[in-house]
């Protein structure tokens, strides 16, 4: 035995190839534990359209539908709320609603399909409160050129009525419009638009 | 055999006896031959020498161990009635707090003694910064120690979850989605985490895993490397002396004490003020005034409908309000996710930031002293800013402190060279001196005067 001599590059060779045949299994064995992280098959499906009654909606109102466990606004505008929209375009981030927050049908002035129903998720872009609706005009806290909007009340961002974001608070991006659309003049679908 | 033969075999029987080890020493002599049983003790506790001239502030790390084993018992025992279930949870905690027998005084050490957690860790942490304890050779103890506090973070946020109300939800909603703003893997990291597209049950029943067992394992072996480290190069003191460089014949420090009885003792008197402390709050402010348990936390959590004023508990205030002073630009918000990690990251990294050539506050120059005051003011103001909504007036307040927060651990390597004071750093450690405790008392006062004026008038 002791005649033989150590073979340091062939020790080497075995060393390091073990640790690599024991990394890739390690990694190997680690994947479904990391993967069962990820939403099951139950709650991907869980996120089917719904079908909304819009036809006790007045003027003014808002509801609240749930989709994907989310809060998607249903908001009937009024005229003046509307005719109000285009005098806040200079103080909103995105007032041609320019990046991607709603599907192509939704880009125009109004971010809707009919002009009065607005269809939005109603969650905060900044870190997914669900920012309050806020009608009033004028009112204290908002100040005297708050034309309606919503309010975020955990860090304070504002939207307008087409959930245009305004320019200097905390969300980056206009509330998402999800694919919607009317299956009849009074019953709308959300989450599907094929 | 004779009487007085019988006496004196009997009297050489006890000498024999005297040396030879009784049979509770047998046991002990049999357990040191298969366990260091004695030499750890002789080791860790009756042969640890500590300075002499510990103080105020060295209570909170003993006492940091009594909330984690408060903690440990009481969640053990919360978890055999608690349903980690969205239908169920809400309902499960106020079984608890109402049908349970001695259930609502479980659950309401548990609460208060997370916020107790964070109110010793947060003085432990301060005393390491005023006394230097980070610098060389006590690197890896304040690494060790800033990791706990990463891991009492994430353990106190996803223990907040499992009540299952308003605040559980949407605190959680909102602290998820931090991941979220990070570039390219965000949206599908806080997928991951969450489990689903928004907190829910999914989202529940992981936290209730993670916060039962894999952190508080975590916790429990950054504690041991935290001990092992410190007994590894000592503790150091509020003179910042290394007592090991002056022993006498045995090997002994001149300033040393065995910790046992001297600390313990001292330790002990901690125990039983901190005690009273906790108990006054268990029983007759549970809730914290609204700061330990939010109100709407005792409504269920509504994903439809976010409560109308939502703040983190008192002690992620500071980090949350840095959060939220930084504006999103370039389409993003990650610029405040980033500066909240970052204000976590900076902690860790004190001793490297550190280029003083002394440690205890005690022999520093002015420059040290001027900004660690600035550094205090603004950790506090943000604490409190962090916990009431924002107006304009606020943000800015908050912007400015958290550029100083930034400010105190990024300018550090420049303002602590070649910064001492007036009295060069002694040989021997110093005992307490009567004018020493009148700033105390004073400095103290000075503090809660401040921090209630602020938060009166901000």
């Amino acid at each position: 035995m002791s005649e033989q001599k150590v073979d340091a590059g062939r020790r080497r060779f075995l060393t390091v190839a073990t640790t690599a045949a024991g990394g890739v299994a390690a990694a190997g064995v680690a994947t479904p534990f990391l993967m069962s992280f990820f939403p099951s098959e139950r709650a991907k499906a869980a996120g089917a359209p719904v079908e909304v009654d819009i036809s006790k909606l007045e003027p003014g109102q808002k509801i609240n539908v749930e989709w994907r466990g989310k809060p998607v606004w249903v908001l009937s505008r009024t005229p003046e709320q509307l005719k109000a929209l285009p005098t806040v375009n200079g103080d909103v981030l995105d007032p041609n609603s320019e990046m991607p927050m709603q599907p192509a049908y939704c880009q125009n002035e109004f971010r809707s399909i009919k002009p009065e129903i607005l269809v939005a998720v109603g969650i905060c872009t900044h870190l997914g409160c669900s920012p309050t609706y806020r009608p009033d005009l004028a009112p204290a806290d908002l100040g005297p050129s708050w034309k309606g909007g919503f309010y975020c009340p955990c860090h304070g961002s504002k939207f307008d009525l087409a959930a245009r974001v305004y320019k200097g608070v905390p969300a980056p991006k206009n509330l998402e419009i999800p694919p919607h659309k009317y299956l009849t003049e009074t019953r709308l679908l959300v989450g599907d638009d094929k | 055999m004779s009487k007085g033969q019988t006496i004196v075999e009997n009297a050489s029987e006890r000498a024999a006896d005297a040396a030879r080890p009784g049979a509770g020493g047998k046991v002990l002599e049999w357990i040191d031959a298969r366990f260091p049983l004695s030499s750890s003790l002789k080791a860790h506790v009756t042969e640890y020498y500590a300075p002499k001239n510990f103080n105020f502030w060295y209570f909170f790390g003993s006492l940091a161990m009594l909330v984690l084993v408060i903690q440990i018992v009481t969640g053990i025992f919360l978890t055999m009635n608690y349903k980690p279930d969205a239908t169920l949870a809400f309902m499960s905690v106020e079984y608890i707090m109402r049908d349970v027998s001695g259930g609502w005084i479980i659950r309401y050490m548990h609460s208060t003694g997370a916020s107790m957690f964070f109110v010793v860790v947060y003085l432990h942490m301060f005393r390491g910064l005023i006394y230097g304890s980070y610098k060389q050779p006590r690197e890896l103890v304040w690494v060790f120690g800033t990791l706990i506090f990463l891991a009492l973070m994430a353990e106190a946020f996803m223990g907040y979850l499992l009540p299952w109300g308003q605040m559980s939800f949407w605190g959680a909603q909102v602290i998820v989605n931090l991941f979220g703003s990070l570039p390219v893997i965000g949206p599908d990291l806080s997928v991951w985490i969450r489990g689903d597209y928004v907190v829910s049950d999914a989202t529940l029943n992981r936290f209730f895993a993670l916060h039962v067992i894999a952190v508080p394992l975590v916790l429990l072996a950054l504690v041991v490397a935290h001990l092992v480290a410190l007994h590894e190069v000592g503790s150091n003191n509020p003179d910042g002396v290394e007592i090991k460089k002056l022993k006498d014949e045995n090997g002994i420090p001149l300033d040393g004490i065995p910790f046992h009885p001297y600390y313990t003792v001292k330790d002990v008197l901690g125990v039983v003020v901190f005690l009273i402390v906790f108990s006054a709050i268990l029983f007759f402010a549970p809730e914290g005034g609204g700061y330990f348990l939010e109100a709407p936390n005792f409504d269920p959590a509504d994903p439809l409908k976010t409560p109308a004023h939502i703040a983190p508990v008192w002690y992620f205030t500071p980090f949350y309000a840095i959060l939220r002073a930084v504006p999103s630009f370039f389409g993003t918000q990650v610029w405040g996710v980033l500066a909240m990690g970052g204000a976590v990251v900076l902690i860790g990294l004190l001793p490297w930031l550190d280029k003083s050539p002394v440690k205890s506050i005690r022999y520093r120059g002015p420059k040290f002293k001027v900004m660690l005051t600035l550094f205090i003011i603004s950790f506090i103001g943000l604490g409190i800013l962090g916990a009431i909504p924002s107006t304009d007036v606020r943000t800015v307040v908050a912007q400015v402190m958290s550029f100083v927060y930034f400010a105190f651990f990024l300018a550090m390597p420049f303002y602590t060279k070649n910064d001492v004071g007036s009295t060069p750093v002694p040989t021997r450690v110093t005992m307490s001196t009567p004018a020493r405790q009148v700033r105390f008392a004073i400095l103290w006062a000075v503090t809660i005067i401040g921090a209630a004026l602020f938060a009166m008038y901000v």
